[in-house]
């Protein structure tokens, strides 16, 4: 039996559900929000960032643009863009059990790995429909505010990235992030399937993702060996798409790594959810 | 090299040959379903143990316990939902967990209360459910949704349903692709005697009309007596008896409850009769055990001592037996 069928019933049952749509309504009204009170604001952002750059260079064009406001945004990632995709991915099994509907799909001839894969896709499909959606509101409606120009991105050094650029620059960097969100929900996919109620898989990955995050920042000795084996090392591989140039060594290595912790989140959920005695 | 494809060519030849025969044979004593030693342990408790079913093609087969007996864990056990502690399940012969997509395709199933992706329609849940069975013809669902009596209502979300048609819709997904075999879990739990009827007579139906095997649970011997053919009765996770559910409800002796005046006279009477096993007062009531085909005869004597015959209340050994289980069940629940 193949699993094309059941997953369009997945994606429809996903898609029909309110708790869905959640997310999409936080974006739209995050990003206006964000958008319009850095429009009122007007450039007093932009300047306190560049203020020393201008001392010794001279700065043309429009810094205060789409792009710019696009990358502050996508800073939501780091923890807000997660707790959206936990409420879903964080459903998918346990809802089935809090629901009762186990009962109803898991006494079919379609077997359990079968059904499981279907339930992944779908909760990867809803990620990528997230940020897709982040990506589209935050870029369509900065260039609309703002403009365009070169993006000009303050960390520990400045980098700028001209305007030609910027544009595939930041796609390439919503591409990582659907990569690393899918690591995200991979994980709350895991939690999904040890309990019988949403909450808990949406607790606990945010409950993670922000310990390993703290542990990630504490400049102790411990917690720097720690790092590299802590999948919120590399949550944001897509600020590699945002160095000039770009160090594509260090993406590669970071995107095979989300891969393999997505790839062991799931198979550790598979091992669980094949054997799991159904009692809900 | 070739030989090793020609064994597996005469294996699945063989395999063919097996199921059709297994799906068309007519004989009476074919097993649909056949359990081995079956046993489910919750940590240090066992919820069933050593239970061994065995239905066959074209029963009725009535499953009755108290609750907490074990009937749903053992149904679970039948559907693939938790795995066996000890023993197996065997579904036409074959054992479940080997050949569980073949075999479920051949079986429908209602566990506990009918529950359904409440935001969704009937017809939507009945279409998740024929996608896991791999699809099913397009008329299918209509059909199934006519049986149930929800062909109106069929695009209206299950959140409108009331109780009655949820589990409607429960057998209806059940009869989902035509299965040879149905397993029903309590169907008729909560539903108001109208719902009852409907349900029960349903069964039948589908037993008669369409020769499928029904597997049924109840916790009410009324029940399993008005519809099944067969039954089991399970208590505290332990088969306590199986059979024909005619022979096994009229064997033995029956507990025959008398509203007799007076009652002094009566018991002189009753009591000096060869086939009274025994006989107690209760109250204002004798309690007499005896066979159930004396009763006339008893109270012909009676009436002919002058003794005034008020109320004859026959109780089976078995139902006698089953009540006092049904009642030892419900103090065992009452916290101490």
């Amino acid at each position: 039996m193949v699993v094309v069928p059941i997953l369009i019933n997945e994606i429809l049952k996903t898609y029909l559900k309110w708790r869905t749509y959640i997310g999409f309504i936080a974006i739209s009204v995050l990003v206006p929000l964000v958008q319009i009170g850095l429009k009122l604001e007007g450039g007093s952002m932009i300047q306190s960032i560049t203020r020393n750059l201008e001392q010794d260079f001279m700065l043309i064009g429009n810094l205060y643009n789409g792009y710019f406001v696009t990358h502050l945004i996508m800073n939501s990632l780091w923890v807000h863009v997660p707790f959206l995709i936990s409420l879903v991915a964080g459903d998918q099994l346990a809802g089935e059990a809090t629901g009762g509907t186990f009962r109803l799909m898991l006494i079919r001839p379609a077997s359990r790995t079968r059904v499981l894969i279907a339930k992944y896709v779908t909760t990867l499909i809803y990620a990528t429909t997230l940020v897709l959606f982040l990506a589209i509101l935050s870029i369509g409606l900065g260039v609309t505010l703002f403009g365009t120009g070169d993006l000009i991105i303050a960390g520990r050094s400045f980098t700028i990235i001209p305007v030609d650029e910027a544009f595939s620059r930041l796609c390439l960097a919503f591409g990582l992030a659907i990569w690393s969100m899918w690591c995200v929900a991979s994980l709350a996919f895991l939690f999904s399937s040890l309990v019988e109620n949403a909450i808990g898989p949406i607790i606990g990955t945010m409950t993670v993702i922000i310990v390993f995050l703290i542990i990630s920042n504490i400049p102790v000795d411990l917690f720097t060996e720690l790092r590299p084996y802590l999948f919120t090392s590399y949550l944001n591989v897509w600020q590699e798409a945002l160095h000039v140039p770009i160090e594509w060594r260090t993406m590669g290595e970071s995107v095979l790594k989300l891969g393999g912790f997505s790839v062991g989140f799931y198979l550790v959920t598979w091992y669980i959810f094949v054997k799991k005695d159904i009692l809900s | 090299m070739p030989h090793n494809v020609s064994v597996c060519l005469r294996f699945s030849f063989f395999d063919d040959i097996y199921l059709s025969h297994d799906r068309w044979s007519t004989v009476s004593a074919e097993i649909v379903l056949q359990t081995f030693h079956l046993g489910k342990r919750f940590k240090q408790r066992w919820a069933v143990k050593d239970v061994h079913l065995r239905v066959h093609r074209g029963e009725v087969f009535g499953f009755l316990g108290p609750n907490g007996a074990g009937k749903s864990t053992t149904i679970r056990m039948l559907l693939s939902l938790i795995r066996p502690t000890s023993g197996y399940v065997e579904l036409f012969n074959r054992p479940l967990l080997k050949h569980r997509d073949v075999l479920l395709s051949r079986v429908g199933g209602l566990v506990e209360s009918a529950d359904f992706y409440l935001y969704l329609s009937a017809r939507r849940n009945l279409e998740i459910v024929a996608a896991l069975r791999g699809g099913v013809p397009p008329r299918a669902i209509d059909e199934v949704l006519e049986i149930a009596g929800l062909t109106k209502r069929a695009d209206d979300k299950v959140k409108t349903y009331s109780h009655g048609m949820k589990q409607r819709l429960g057998i209806a997904q059940a009869l989902l692709g035509d299965p040879e075999f149905i397993i029903l879990d309590e169907p008729t739990l909560g539903l108001d005697p109208q719902g009852i009827k409907e349900v029960r007579e349903l069964i039948m139906r589908l037993s008669t009309e369409r020769r499928i095997t029904v597997f049924l649970s109840s916790h009410l011997l009324s029940e399993i007596e008005q519809t099944a053919t067969s039954m089991a009765i399970i208590n505290k996770g332990v088969l306590v008896v199986q059979g024909n559910v005619r022979e096994l409800l009229n064997t033995g002796d029956s507990m025959v409850k008398m509203d007799v005046r007076p009652l002094e006279r009566a018991v002189r009477v009753i009591e000096h009769q060869p086939f009274v096993a025994g006989l107690e007062r209760n109250g204002e009531f004798l309690e007499v055990k005896m066979p159930l085909e004396k009763s006339a005869e008893l109270i012909a004597m009676l009436v002919a001592e002058g003794i005034e015959v008020h109320a004859l209340i026959p109780r089976r050994s078995l139902e006698e037996y089953f009540l006092t289980i049904t009642e030892g069940a419900s103090d065992v629940a009452s916290p101490v």
